[in-house]
């Protein structure tokens, strides 16, 4: 049974200017240990995704359709039932962990709270834990330097900080939600390695949500990328990155750039994602696709299941598109 | 830290004294003197009256005569218009009643204004949220001359139940009202900024991560959204304090209470030299010392503030 299994999830957000819909019709499932990406740009609707299945969306939002989470509905559940699942069962981390932990609070307080709240621990053997989570995210010196506060850590440590607080209490899922934007090239990876390796070690399910095919490459069993609030294409890593079968993916896979070759300029995807406000009619993608016609503008292409374990949403067959 | 406040308390000195040379100056450009009456007074017995008080030096002497009372002796000189009486004894009169019924009216209006602006933020665009802005805008908006008479007509006349004025060694029938009518338009202002300012936290991203932790809402809010929320109200709450504590003329005069809101009005209106020099240093003094305070307690707050 899936460990997380969302189904047909949308989320509107009501704004001034009218609605806007973040997240159509999206729907995944996540195993009990396995690695899933959710791969997009900007406003693509994946970080919402993540955010409605824990109840943390913007005042302004709605979410429907359904979130089980270890066979128990979780989309818009009372706080109650959220407050016991947040952390203890399915933990966050955020992209900028300057401003994602508090700055006004010492670092052991805030982990130790994770665990005083959870788990009924009480504050010296709370504490006595996170020293020992910091130790495991490779902090230095974790037993003096748990009494510090967030500014006093580099922006790789603070991203380790958070993460030794998400994995305190033991969760079966893990959202790291872009959780290498925010950090130097270098940092990105050292975090990535460790994910793997607190991956390997705990054995919680990681649902990663990343603008970046490249992080997910070594870390991720299957990937799902999305594009103006809806599923483009579905598949496992390795024959995603082989046979991209969506225009879209193709076009993120073009525009990794590669040190390897050598180019004048970096292929980008021509215009700019769709605007929330006034989607698309049909194909989300169209505005932007080499191989877009009259056809795709009619309805919102469906997402078929075209081999096993990969779905696509394109009405051009995969050998067309050349 | 404790550098930080030696160098604070170091720079008080000057501020002070050019506090005092401004406010000398100011005051003895103003036509008019202590001892200009309707009647007027011989030549002679004028020039023996600014002989007695030192008014026949010049500006930069008696500058120079009343630093050196005030500093070396303590010594704020005589009142000009009370005969009697020195400016000490008139401070030490009134400025504990102001004290008394300032320092209530400020801690009143500091939970009142919290407890309103946090509930209105927290329940945002509800029913809560517009009573809390409703009740806030209401204060703001009626001014305390007008306050007082309202309250005197409704809990004195109409209803009987408090006195209509006067200290009696500030007993609380006779504080009620004076509070009432200081504090509410402090708490007015001090709701409308925690309002706006915990509305901004609770966007913040760490409030966010604190949801994500399972953390009841009460905690999310005491714990971690308050802190930084009062902020922008704590360095409201400097100048206020000061504001509140020396007192208001107002709330003196209808409510007799013997503050030294009315000693200081009423010193301008005289011209009582000394008087008003006493209260503006107590003032300045105040302002320096409580501006500190609200420096200290940013540092407190804010880990990334040392000095």
């Amino acid at each position: 049974m899936a460990l997380l299994d969302i189904r047909n999830l949308s989320v509107d957000f009501d704004t001034n200017d009218g609605t806007v819909s973040a997240v159509s019709d999206v729907s995944l499932s996540v195993a009990p240990g396995a690695t899933l990406a959710i791969v997009g740009e900007s406003g693509s609707g994946k970080s919402q995704t993540a955010f409605a299945a824990l109840g943390l969306l913007a005042r302004n939002g709605r979410a429907t359709g359904s979130v089980m989470f270890d066979g128990q509905e979780i989309l818009n559940a009372p706080l109650s039932v959220l407050n016991r699942i947040r952390a203890a069962e399915i933990a966050m981390v955020f992209q900028d962990p300057m401003t994602s932990l508090n700055p006004y609070m010492r670092v052991s307080d805030q982990m130790a709270e994770v665990l005083t709240q959870h788990k009924g621990m009480s504050k010296r053997d709370a504490v006595a834990a996170s020293v020992r989570m910091l130790d495991a995210v490779k902090i230095p010196d974790a037993k003096a330097r748990v009494r510090l506060y967030p500014h006093e850590f580099s922006g790789g440590m603070r991203q380790r900080v958070m993460i030794a607080m998400s994995l305190l209490a033991r969760p079966q899922l893990l959202i790291a939600d872009e959780p290498t934007t925010a950090l130097d090239v270098t940092v990105q990876a050292q975090i990535m390695h460790l994910f793997a390796e607190l991956q390997q070690e705990f054995g919680m399910a990681v649902l990663l949500i990343t603008h970046d095919l490249g992080v997910v490459a070594g870390f991720c069993e299957e990937v799902l990328v999305m594009y103006g609030g809806r599923i483009m294409e579905q598949a496992p890593t390795d024959p995603l990155f082989e046979t991209p079968s969506h225009p879209y993916t193709r076009g993120l896979l073009k525009a990794i750039p590669r040190v390897d070759v050598a180019t004048h300029a970096l292929d980008t995807i021509p215009g700019s994602p769709p605007n929330m406000l006034h989607p698309p009619a049909g194909c989300p993608f169209e505005p932007r696709c080499r191989w877009a016609g009259e056809d795709c503008r009619a309805a919102v292409p469906p997402l078929d299941r075209f081999a096993p374990g990969r779905s696509r949403a394109c009405i051009r067959k995969p050998e067309e598109l050349t | 830290m404790f550098n930080f406040i030696l160098k604070r308390l170091a720079v008080a000195v000057p501020t002070l004294l050019i506090l005092i040379i401004l406010s000398y100056v100011l005051m003895h450009a103003a036509p008019g003197g202590p001892f200009t009456q309707e009647r007027a007074v011989p030549p002679e017995i004028m020039a023996n009256l600014e002989a007695k008080y030192g008014l026949n030096q010049p500006l930069w002497k008696q500058i120079l005569t009343y630093v050196t009372d005030v500093t070396t002796r303590f010594d704020f000189g005589p009142s000009f218009v009370y005969k009697d009486r020195s400016v000490n004894e008139i401070i030490a009169q009134g400025f504990p009643i102001t004290l008394t019924y300032g320092t209530i009216s400020f801690v009143v209006a500091v939970l009142a204004g919290c407890t309103l602006g946090v509930l209105a933020a927290v329940y945002h665009n509800s029913w809560l949220d517009y009573l809390a802005v409703g009740i806030s805008v209401g204060a703001q908006v009626l001014p305390n001359f007008v306050m007082a008479p309202i309250l005197v007509l409704v809990f004195t006349l109409w209803l009987g139940w408090l006195p209509g004025g006067g200290w009696q060694g500030g007993e609380w029938q006779f504080l009620v009202m004076p509070v009432i009518a200081l504090s509410t338009s402090f708490m007015a202002s001090i709701a409308r900024i925690t309002r706006s300012s915990m509305l901004e936290v609770l966007n913040a991203n760490h409030i966010r991560t604190a949801r994500a932790k399972g953390l009841p809402t009460r905690r999310v809010i005491l714990r971690h959204a308050l802190k930084p929320a009062l902020l922008p109200v704590i360095s409201y709450l400097g100048p206020a304090f000061v504001t509140m504590i020396t007192g208001s003329v107002v709330i003196d005069m209808f409510f007799s209470t013997g503050g030294i809101g009315l000693f200081f009005v009423n010193a301008a209106l005289n011209r009582d030299y000394s008087v008003m020099m006493g209260i503006t240093i107590l003032v300045g003094g105040l302002t320096i010392i409580f501006n500190l305070v609200v420096d200290i307690l940013y540092a407190w707050i804010d880990p990334k503030i040392r000095y």
